[in-house]
């Protein structure tokens, strides 16, 4: 795969300057020092081959936007220098260069023009477009009374109306309904087959998970991570949980994943296991087969309260199921040093098949953002196979029985 | 890249490349200035015709006001109503320079959040704003005919001194407003300023008066407002029914180059970091 697109050594910085005139003046040569420098991005460099998919994740701050900016060219790079092989298009924001009082015929028009569109070009995919919104008569009234997923549509319709060398899509698509994010995704996926580079900004794990091949993490306007997806996103869920340790640990487990393991570590889950009827350990579940989930946490440091908790993903990190022991109705208290828990539920493993892990958290409190003690990714994996039931597809399996069948001529 | 390369041009170099750009974009001016009329009409019956009444109405302030006073200072002229026409002359040609120069000033900031979110030509910004003015003076210069056509006065001998007239005045008010907009979007009180300059410069324009009745010893003072020179060329072909002096134009001519060149060279240097501040 060839690159379309090179950032090279980038640096942002916001010039302050004590007083604006201090500016102007330094223009006509006039020698004035900006009085302080906010550095936003610092050196970053990464090239995107044609067809990659790549999500940007990072907390607020980090630089997710002003490199965005800089790439849909509306900022300039201080440093640094970006070679962009084809066309850009961006959604940053939703019905951006939309005017109230147009119609959405209209805003068509107009904004494709704000994209460089000539009035024939618009001519030829405006019927497409309309069709592609799917908002009736409302394409010809006023924007002003357009619902906020309605003006998506109709945004998400011009900037795809043509496909773009690079499609950049900022966090406004989450105001879309469920069948519109379906249908403009697979408008996203027939672009990317076609050639189409995706960069998607998101807080949504699932949306980068599910769309794209590659993420980077941005922390405090550096890349902090570049890589697959589900690593990338672990890392950076450590890492929004570990505000206050700042350990964070990623190594390469027995079948080649990362895992990820943040927290303050005063206490840890020593064991982990599934087990059948019989009590034996399995690896392999068959499909609804209830197993024993057991996990066993051993306390380093004296802890005043501690929740457990665990979610069960997917292969594509997407979580199926989740619970704390909370929901039992359990937090441990008043731990003390070199203490042993054991926790143990019945899963009614009603799943689809696949391959599954599971992750562990300790926590201070209800959720792992405050006061994380452990979190730990791929704790255990294992696969659901169907032994004994029905043929199905899907994620969920569903005990359904037949009461009517009936065929009449 | 292109567009990074911006800061390394020359001028002339810039003026080429922003002009190509501005080319490519030629659909996206030419659809903001209709866009600019359709909604001043999409919720205002008389919508569009309120530019020219605006104007109009201060026309018939003034000469109501100010004809008893006025009217004797204009004997080579015969027709009656000769300063309502007088006056009609030169606000054509104010309303023009002082509604692209308001708009200059405060083109950047107005649309800042456009310049954030969607890369284009900046430049295209003011070519909307001289578009949309032009338009509206189309309207005021046609309105203005019906007027006189009432008023029983038709100049017709110099109409063709129009176009440079024009030309001379949206160069000035684009210049003097660009100048002063991009400096705006980093020193906000510039645009409030010149509001009021505006104000002022209207009153030491001779619209309203003609120069005959300032004494002699300040019309070098007079003269050395740009506009001064441009609105007696308004007021020699639309009244006077003749063609302008041209000697009074070249100062103009020589103030706008020096603005429409300020105006590209601040606008070069600002390029970069507008969008920061916005």
């Amino acid at each position: 795969m060839s690159t379309i697109f090179e950032v090279k050594n980038i640096s942002k910085s916001f010039k302050v300057y004590s007083s604006e005139l201090k500016r102007v003046l330094s223009w006509f040569g006039l020698r004035f020092k900006p009085r302080q420098e906010n550095q936003v991005l610092k050196n970053i460099s990464f090239s995107i081959a044609h067809g990659e998919a790549v999500g940007i994740v990072g907390q607020n701050g980090a630089g997710k936007s002003t490199l965005l900016k800089i790439i849909t060219g509306t900022l300039k790079p201080s440093e640094g220098s970006i070679h962009i092989g084809g066309r850009v298009a961006a959604i940053l924001e939703l019905g951006m260069g939309f005017h109230p009082d147009l119609t959405g015929r209209q805003n068509v028009y107009h904004s494709a023009g704000l994209m460089g569109f000539t009035v024939a070009e618009i001519d030829a995919v405006i019927d497409e477009i309309e069709d592609f919104a799917e908002i009736g008569e409302y394409f010809d009234q006023p924007v002003r009374t357009y619902s906020s997923g309605m003006q998506l549509r109709v945004a998400f319709g011009v900037v795809t109306a043509y496909r773009p060398d690079i499609l950049i899509i900022d966090e406004a698509m989450s105001v879309g309904d469920a069948y519109f994010q379906h249908k403009s995704l697979s408008r996203i996926r027939e672009f990317q087959k076609q050639g189409t580079t995706l960069l998607l900004v998101s807080h949504d794990k699932g949306a980068i998970q599910a769309i794209c091949n590659r993420a980077i993490l941005l922390e405090k306007g550096c890349v902090l991570k570049d890589g697959d997806p589900e690593e990338v996103m672990d890392f950076y869920n450590a890492l929004i949980a570990d505000k206050e340790t700042k350990n964070i640990e990623q190594s390469v487990n027995v079948i080649g994943k990362v895992q990820t393991v943040s927290g303050s570590a005063d206490a840890t889950v020593s064991s982990i296991g599934l087990y059948n009827d019989q009590g034996q350990e399995v690896v392999t579940v068959g499909v609804g087969e209830g197993v024993k989930l057991s996990i066993g946490i051993k306390v380093h440091k004296p802890i005043p309260s501690l929740v457990l908790g665990y979610m069960i993903k997917d292969r594509l990190g997407q979580v199926v199921f989740g619970e704390t022991s909370m929901s039992h109705g359990v937090i441990y208290e008043n731990l003390k040093v070199n203490q042993h828990i054991n926790f143990t539920v019945i899963l009614p493993l009603n799943i689809g098949v696949g391959s599954y892990s599971i992750a562990t958290a300790l926590s201070r409190g209800k959720s792992h953002v405050e006061g994380n003690i452990e979190w730990k990714d791929l704790a255990f994996l294992f696969d659901v196979v169907n032994l004994n039931q029905k043929d199905f597809v899907g994620s969920v399996w569903m005990q359904t029985s037949l009461i009517e069948n009936k065929s009449e001529d | 890249m292109q567009r990074h390369k911006l800061c390394t041009l020359s001028l002339g170099g810039l003026m080429l490349h922003l002009l190509k750009a501005v080319w490519a974009y030629r659909y996206f001016i030419v659809s903001s200035i209709k866009t600019e009329f359709r909604s001043r009409f999409a919720r205002s019956k008389l919508g569009g015709l309120w530019m020219v009444l605006h104007p109009l109405a201060l026309v018939l302030i003034y000469a109501l006001i100010l004809s008893q006073i006025m009217t004797a200072k204009l004997p080579s002229v015969a027709s009656q109503y000769a300063y309502p026409i007088y006056i009609l002359a030169g606000m054509v040609g104010w309303t023009l320079f002082s509604e692209i120069m308001s708009r200059s000033v405060t083109v950047f900031i107005d649309n800042g959040n456009l310049l954030k979110k969607m890369a284009f030509p900046k430049l295209a910004l003011p070519l909307i704003v001289v578009g949309g003015s032009f338009v509206n003076f189309i309207m005021l210069f046609v309105v203005m005919f019906v007027v006189f056509a009432l008023l029983g006065h038709l100049p017709y001998h110099s109409l063709h001194w129009m176009p440079l007239l024009v030309l001379l005045t949206i160069g000035l008010a684009v210049g003097i407003g660009l100048f002063f907009g991009v400096l705006n979007v980093f020193m906000r009180d510039v645009g409030q300023v010149l509001t009021v300059i505006l104000q002022f410069w209207f009153w030491l324009t001779p619209i309203v008066y003609m120069p005959s009745i300032i004494p002699e010893k300040y019309h070098g003072l007079l003269m050395l407002n740009p506009m001064t020179g441009v609105v007696l060329g308004y007021q020699n072909v639309l009244l006077y029914d003749k063609a302008p002096d041209l000697t009074v134009l070249v100062y103009p001519s020589v103030v706008m180059l020096v603005f429409l060149l300020l105006a590209l060279f601040v606008f070069k240097k600002a390029n970069g970091e507008m969008t920061d501040v916005l």
